[in-house]
């Protein structure tokens, strides 16, 4: 058809996100001291990275049971970015996996640097690699290399 | 279509109102809601069957809230819905509630409404909500002058401002006694004249002082049969019946349908309300305005004249009168959009249970009425009564 006409529109939508207080001292512990914390549920023991202010399971609030856990963990996901687009952190292909932490029970989104896309595996033993320049968020952690070295033994979390 | 059984809202809960929550995320707020509403209503969240969760689409940009939502609303492993239908989002989330216990799907139903105004830009989700094409550049929502210009047109100025003013004044009075309340500004009635001329114009004489606040809160309500009533020993506000009215026109000026007066005749006629203002004990009515407050009054209580006018002169509208109108201080004092509406059924179930605190009316409550408005004039109305309904009310038609 000539004559159906296409209007092309274009609307900004701006908003904010307030963190919180408890995603709030997560932020800050990661940018000021290199520190990941995370909460435990003293009734289902679950110890939630990043923190959370009550256990979605339980209800129970989480505040008073601060923990800090390690800043090595063990990839339990991944995928391989292969396309590229604006306000991609960086250039594909890249990896993007989860990454449980030792001494937490939920994993984490991060980027994963082990050479090769190829190389990644569930159950790769990582470690975090901090930005030089720190902000208020997860891009604290530059991004998670492979740590052949480390073990998961033994690792609980620190009561804070 | 006829209910199957009776259901009742036994208990409810809201966060904070405030102008910025910045202590706490979108599930954390409705987390404190939520956590009143169980505790108000004495049950744990395990005998929660199923959660219905709402707000205004696009205001705070996240696709889904719902989903995000299950960290702080104990929705993990319920049945659940996500309902939205601009500012009658809560009323709609209650009227759905009533429909899932009363037809008996469910027997016990959490409704949550929410809102973080702060974190979004409101006017490019309401915009969104008008034809792309024709409508987009004109939509504003409920920031207009014609309501204030339609009662001024009828009664003169002088007679209309002082009305709006009043009223206005006496919101902010029922605000004063609800320590939930977002705006409470102490207004004084010696210097209304004042208050109003000093106050920002928005668009003609709609002041900044008549318009409702932009506010961060969530409510929760829970609903539940009439058999979980009485095994849980629950003090029931039971829902008498409900109607929707609406028309999706945006571009119509002049004469048109009052969906508040349509919503209230069908009601009203099958509930058996012949007299409303002597029929139902309080009103919590969805006023965006002090100037939609005065006017929809009258058409709610399908009066004639200058009758409302009349109720605000004499003072009939205040927490003590003879119809007392928003005592929580309604929609002026707190709008947390997608939760307005649930609170205007909350703070009406709460007159009924007689649990409102420092502003539950004097007079005994055996009916009260809540309303939602929102975009494009949809108006929902419920009714709650503290007898259980004897027989099966039709609910439409």
């Amino acid at each position: 058809m000539n004559d159906a006409f296409v209007i092309e529109g274009k609307m900004a939508l701006p908003y904010q996100y307030f963190a919180g207080a408890v995603g709030s001292k997560f932020l800050v512990a990661l940018r000021d001291e290199k520190q990941i914390l995370g909460v435990r549920c003293s009734r289902c023991g679950m110890v939630f990275v990043p923190p959370r202010q009550s256990c979605e399971r339980c209800f129970s609030a989480l505040t008073e049971h601060w923990v800090r856990v390690e800043s090595t963990g063990e990839v339990t996901g991944f995928t391989v970015v292969r396309y590229a687009e604006p306000y991609q952190p960086k250039k594909p292909p890249y990896v993007l996996a989860l990454i449980k932490l030792d001494g937490a029970d939920t994993p984490i989104a991060h980027l994963l640097e082990c050479g090769d896309p190829g190389r990644a595996r569930i159950g790769m033993r990582v470690r975090a690699v901090f930005a030089g320049e720190r902000r208020a968020n997860l891009l604290a952690i530059a991004h998670f290399e492979e740590d052949p070295a480390g073990t998961q033994e033994g690792h609980s979390p620190a009561r804070l | 279509m006829s209910k199957n059984r009776n259901a009742a809202i036994i208990g409810s809960g809201m966060s904070e109102f405030s102008s910025h929550r910045e202590d706490v995320n979108q599930p954390e707020m409705i987390h404190e809601a939520v956590i009143e509403a169980l505790r108000d209503a004495d049950i744990a969240l395990e005998d929660v069957d199923c959660l219905l969760h709402g707000n205004m689409e696009l205001f705070e940009m996240v696709h889904q809230p719902d989903m995000w939502h299950v960290l702080g609303d104990g929705a993990r492993g319920k049945s659940g819905l996500r309902l939205t239908t601009g500012g009658t989002t809560g009323i709609t989330l209650a009227c759905a509630a009533d429909n899932l216990v009363a037809s008996g799907l469910h027997d016990v139903v959490l409704a949550i409404g929410f809102e973080k105004l702060q974190e979004g830009h409101t006017t490019g989700g309401i915009t969104n909500m008008a034809d792309p094409l024709w409508g987009r550049s004109l939509q504003t929502g409920a920031l207009t002058g014609t309501g204030a210009q339609k009662v001024i047109d009828e009664f003169g100025e002088e007679r209309a401002k002082l009305a709006a003013m009043k009223y206005r004044t006496i919101m902010d009075e029922h605000a004063m006694r609800n320590e939930k309340a977002h705006r409470r500004l102490r207004l004084e009635r010696q210097y209304i004249k004042e208050t109003a001329d000093n106050s920002p114009p928005l668009v003609g004489e709609l002041r900044m002082i008549h318009m409702c606040s932009q506010s961060d809160g969530a409510c929760a309500v829970v609903f539940a049969s009439e058999e979980k009533v009485r095994a849980l020993g629950a003090n029931p506000a039971w829902i008498v019946d409900h109607e929707t009215v609406h028309r999706e026109e945006t571009m119509v000026f002049g004469s048109m349908l009052s969906t508040q007066r349509a919503a209230a005749e069908r009601l009203f006629a099958r509930a058996g309300i012949a007299n409303p203002r002597g029929d139902i004990d309080v009103f919590e009515m969805y006023d965006p305005s002090a100037w939609w407050g005065v006017d929809w009054l009258r058409d709610f209580l399908l009066l004639e004249g200058d009758e409302h006018l009349k109720m605000i002169e004499n003072d009939e509208i205040v927490l003590d009168g003879p119809f007392p109108v928003n005592p929580s201080g309604g929609v002026i004092a707190s709008n947390p959009i997608g939760a307005t509406a649930l609170v205007r059924v909350a703070e009406a179930a709460m007159q009924v249970r007689g649990t409102a605190g420092a502003h539950q009316v004097s007079k005994p409550v055996r009916r009260a009425l809540a309303s939602g408005f929102g975009g494009t004039l949809w108006t929902v109305l419920m009714l709650l009564s503290k007898e259980k309904p004897e027989r099966r009310v039709n609910t439409h038609g």
